[in-house]
């Protein structure tokens, strides 16, 4: 029987078995990693970073001040470990639940708490909930509809392709995403034009009450982009050090022309999938303690406490300053004033027309007169 | 006779329908163990099974292509779009086949569905859970767009759509889902397609109007009442295509003045239709021009929707403008 296709590249066995550096208690499964020391630790300190960050904007929104929030507990590691392979000249494409990729890129907590509580200095003017990115970062705010925003990272790569630019794109995207015609588009295309694209699929076994068996009859996500003719790796999600080295390979295939990746992080939700949600109605408790077992940060403190480059202190001391910084960050932001209601008509056109300038006068009517009448709207 | 809010006048028509009619199916994302992120869908898996409760995969392209191929097969797809700002996915399948088969098949074919989704804003939903797209669907030629205000309505209009043999776009405003509670039959009744329903009567000033902004303009009528003494008709349009102009057209001959209010942006909205078929058929029912009050022409924003979303001050602007003309 005659082969057809290029086995070597389109690996079959990356894409259906996963690769992992540390197994789930941080002990390292085939000899050590060799990467810098300073690398590993601040691979550790950004997933510390979003776990406190994801903690407080969970809490803000029980406080009415945050509309809604998707948790990103537990799925530190695949955002952490795929970005840290990104140049600063590259550009992310993220969907909801990235916190730890947006650190990663230079965001601050304090831009990102300005965006959840649409604060007058909201870098998104209070467009809309859970999406976070900024021009300065290469950050491409997410849309809501998943999965949009794949066939986008890979326009944006064919672009930079066609413009002689040797950057990179990379776009996150869950595991319910992939059955949209979005994934499928722009992995076909990605795949045709050999587009400098990396793929980052975080697949967190549930799309809300969905689970993965629901979304797909493949035996992995990652044997999805064979089909495309796009490598597929599987990776450990929940192993940053696992991550970070798959997602260097991809990017450097990427620069180097020969094209896109798709990596399956296998991860899990240890949250609700948003602050509306009630995971008790669809999945058990058993499985979620199974997966606390092994979450991707005491892995890492393990594996570092072993390797000696953290002590058991100096773990604390990292935790309750970030925690200190974080919560003065919130403090601070809480007492910004809000966004003028005249931000509702802006950004429409580059200039508006003459309807918005109607509707500008008609707002500014209207709130005189709610203040006339005595009537709180919110 | 029971009080229910909308959530579960809707799981009560849903769960009758299917157990009326096995052609009856449900299908969307998170339908099942979930009950639908609204819980509209809350128990059926237990009482229809999986094989009648279906929980998809994420493609909205794929849960209306399907619904439309099991209509053409036979059954009556009850088809959930988790939320209606999701829908554009499947916005090939709607236009090119929902509301075209019967046309290209020559009435061989027809696709009795009901495409049911939560819609519009007021619950901070942002952007991409807040919109009011019907619009879109009213200017497909072959679709009946519903849209209900109470749960005595959602009940007899989710019937009245799943009975339908045209595909129907049924919207639910989703602030209203637990917010307004009525008495509401616990047997089997139907509200008619196509009839609207008067809210209010009223000699001065006719208000048409729909889904969630029913609340806004019987508040502003209060209002104006209290402060000026003018008497306003509210009616609720409730089937927004084909929608109720008898209905219309007698309130017009009494007050001779018309306020539009909906959610949905203002530019070729659906105001837009209402207007003109007023002016080109009844021009001389009226005293003045006819006033929309509406969303404004931008995306849905997180921010200051109460200002966004047409309010009390400005339907009372609105009122102001065609009582003083
Ligand atoms: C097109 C579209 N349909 C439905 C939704 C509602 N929704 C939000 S998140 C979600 C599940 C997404 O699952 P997955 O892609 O696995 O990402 P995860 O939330 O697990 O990170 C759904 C159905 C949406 N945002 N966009
Ligand atoms: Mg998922």
């Amino acid at each position: 029987m005659e082969v057809l296709g290029r086995r070597d590249i389109l690996n079959i066995d990356r894409a259906l078995g996963l690769y992992r550096v540390l197994d789930e208690d941080g002990n390292p499964v085939a000899g050590e990693p060799s990467l810098p020391d300073k690398l590993l630790l601040d691979m550790y300190t950004y997933m510390v970073r979003a776990r406190i960050l994801d903690g407080w904007l969970l809490k803000l929104q029980r406080m009415g001040r945050v509309a809604l929030h998707a948790p990103n507990k537990g799925q530190e590691a695949a955002a952490v470990g795929a970005t840290l392979a990104l140049k600063r000249e590259d550009w992310l494409f993220p969907s909801y639940r990235e916190l730890g990729a947006l650190l990663v890129r230079g965001m601050t907590e304090e831009e990102i708490l300005d965006r959840a509580l649409t604060t007058i200095d909201d870098p998104l003017k209070g467009s809309d909930f859970a999406i976070y990115g900024h021009r300065k970062y290469n950050i491409v705010p997410a849309p809501v509809p998943v999965a949009n925003q794949i066939p986008h990272a890979v326009g944006a790569a064919l672009a930079a392709k066609i413009m002689g630019d040797k950057i990179v794109t990379m776009t996150f995207f869950g595991d319910g995403s992939t059955s949209r015609g979005d994934f499928h588009t722009g992995l076909n295309f990605a795949g045709v034009f050999k587009a400098p694209v990396v793929f980052v699929n975080q697949n967190n076994q549930w799309a809300i009450s969905v689970p993965l068996k629901r979304q797909t009859a493949s035996p992995t996500i990652a044997i999805k982009g064979v089909a495309y003719g796009v490598p597929g790796i599987r990776v450990d999600g929940n192993d940053v050090i696992a991550v970070y080295t798959v997602a260097m390979e991809a990017v450097e295939r990427a620069r180097s022309g020969e094209g896109p990746t798709l990596i399956e992080a296998v991860t899990y939700r240890l949250g609700p999938h948003t602050t509306a949600d009630d995971p008790t109605r669809y999945r058990v408790e058993e499985e979620v303690r199974e997966w606390e077992r092994k979450e991707p940060l005491r892995r890492m403190r393990r594996y570092l406490i072993s390797r000696g480059l953290l002590t058991e202190e100096e773990d604390k001391a990292l935790w309750s300053e970030w925690e200190k910084r974080i919560e003065e960050t919130v403090v601070k932001v809480l007492e910004k004033p809000p966004l003028p209601p005249e931000v509702v008509l802006e950004d429409v056109y580059e200039e508006p027309p003459w309807n918005l300038r109607e509707q500008m006068r008609e707002l500014r009517d209207s709130i005189r007169l709610l203040k006339e009448l005595g009537v709180e709207l919110e | 006779m029971p009080v229910m809010n909308m959530v579960q006048a809707l799981n009560q028509a849903l769960r009758e329908e299917m157990a009326r009619d096995p052609r009856v199916v449900v299908l969307g994302e998170d339908v099942g163990r979930r009950g639908g992120v609204f819980l509209v869908t809350e128990g059926l898996i237990d009482e229809f099974g999986e094989m009648r409760v279906i929980d998809t995969p994420l493609t909205e392209m794929g849960i209306i292509g399907v619904a439309i191929g099991m209509a053409l097969y036979g059954l009556r797809p009850v088809a959930e779009i988790q939320f209606i700002d999701f829908v554009y996915e499947a916005f090939d399948q709607i236009v090119s086949n929902m509301a075209k088969i019967r046309y290209r098949s020559g009435g061989m074919y027809s696709v009795p569905m009901v495409l049911r989704s939560p819609c519009c804003g007021g619950i901070r939903g942002g952007m991409h859970h807040s919109q009011s797209p019907e619009a879109y669907f009213m200017h497909t030629a072959g679709l009946i767009t519903v849209m209900p205000s109470t749960p005595y309505d959602a009940k007899g209009l989710l019937k009245a759509s799943i009975r339908s043999n045209d595909p129907v776009i049924f919207l639910e405003p989703k602030s209203v889902y637990r917010t307004i509670k009525e008495e509401v039959p616990d047997r089997d009744y139907t509200v008619p397609l196509g009839k609207a329903r008067l809210v209010r009567e009223g000699s001065d000033v006719t208000i048409v109007t729909w889904g969630a902004m029913v609340y806004q303009s019987l508040e502003a009528a209060k209002l104006v009442e209290e402060r000026h003494g003018w008497s306003v008709e509210v009616i609720d349009l409730r089937t927004l295509f084909p929608f109720d102009r008898d209905a219309i057209v007698e309130s017009l001959e009494k007050t001779e003045r018309l306020v539009i209010v909906h959610e949905a942006p203002k530019t070729v909205g659906p105001g837009a239709e209402i207007a003109a078929y007023i002016a080109e058929n009844h021009i001389e029912l009226l005293r003045g021009p006819i006033a929309r009050v509406t969303g404004f022409d931008t995306p849905f924003p997180l921010a200051h929707e109460k200002l966004y979303m047409p309010n009390i001050a400005r339907i009372y602007m609105a009122l102001k403008k065609v009582m003083q003309y």
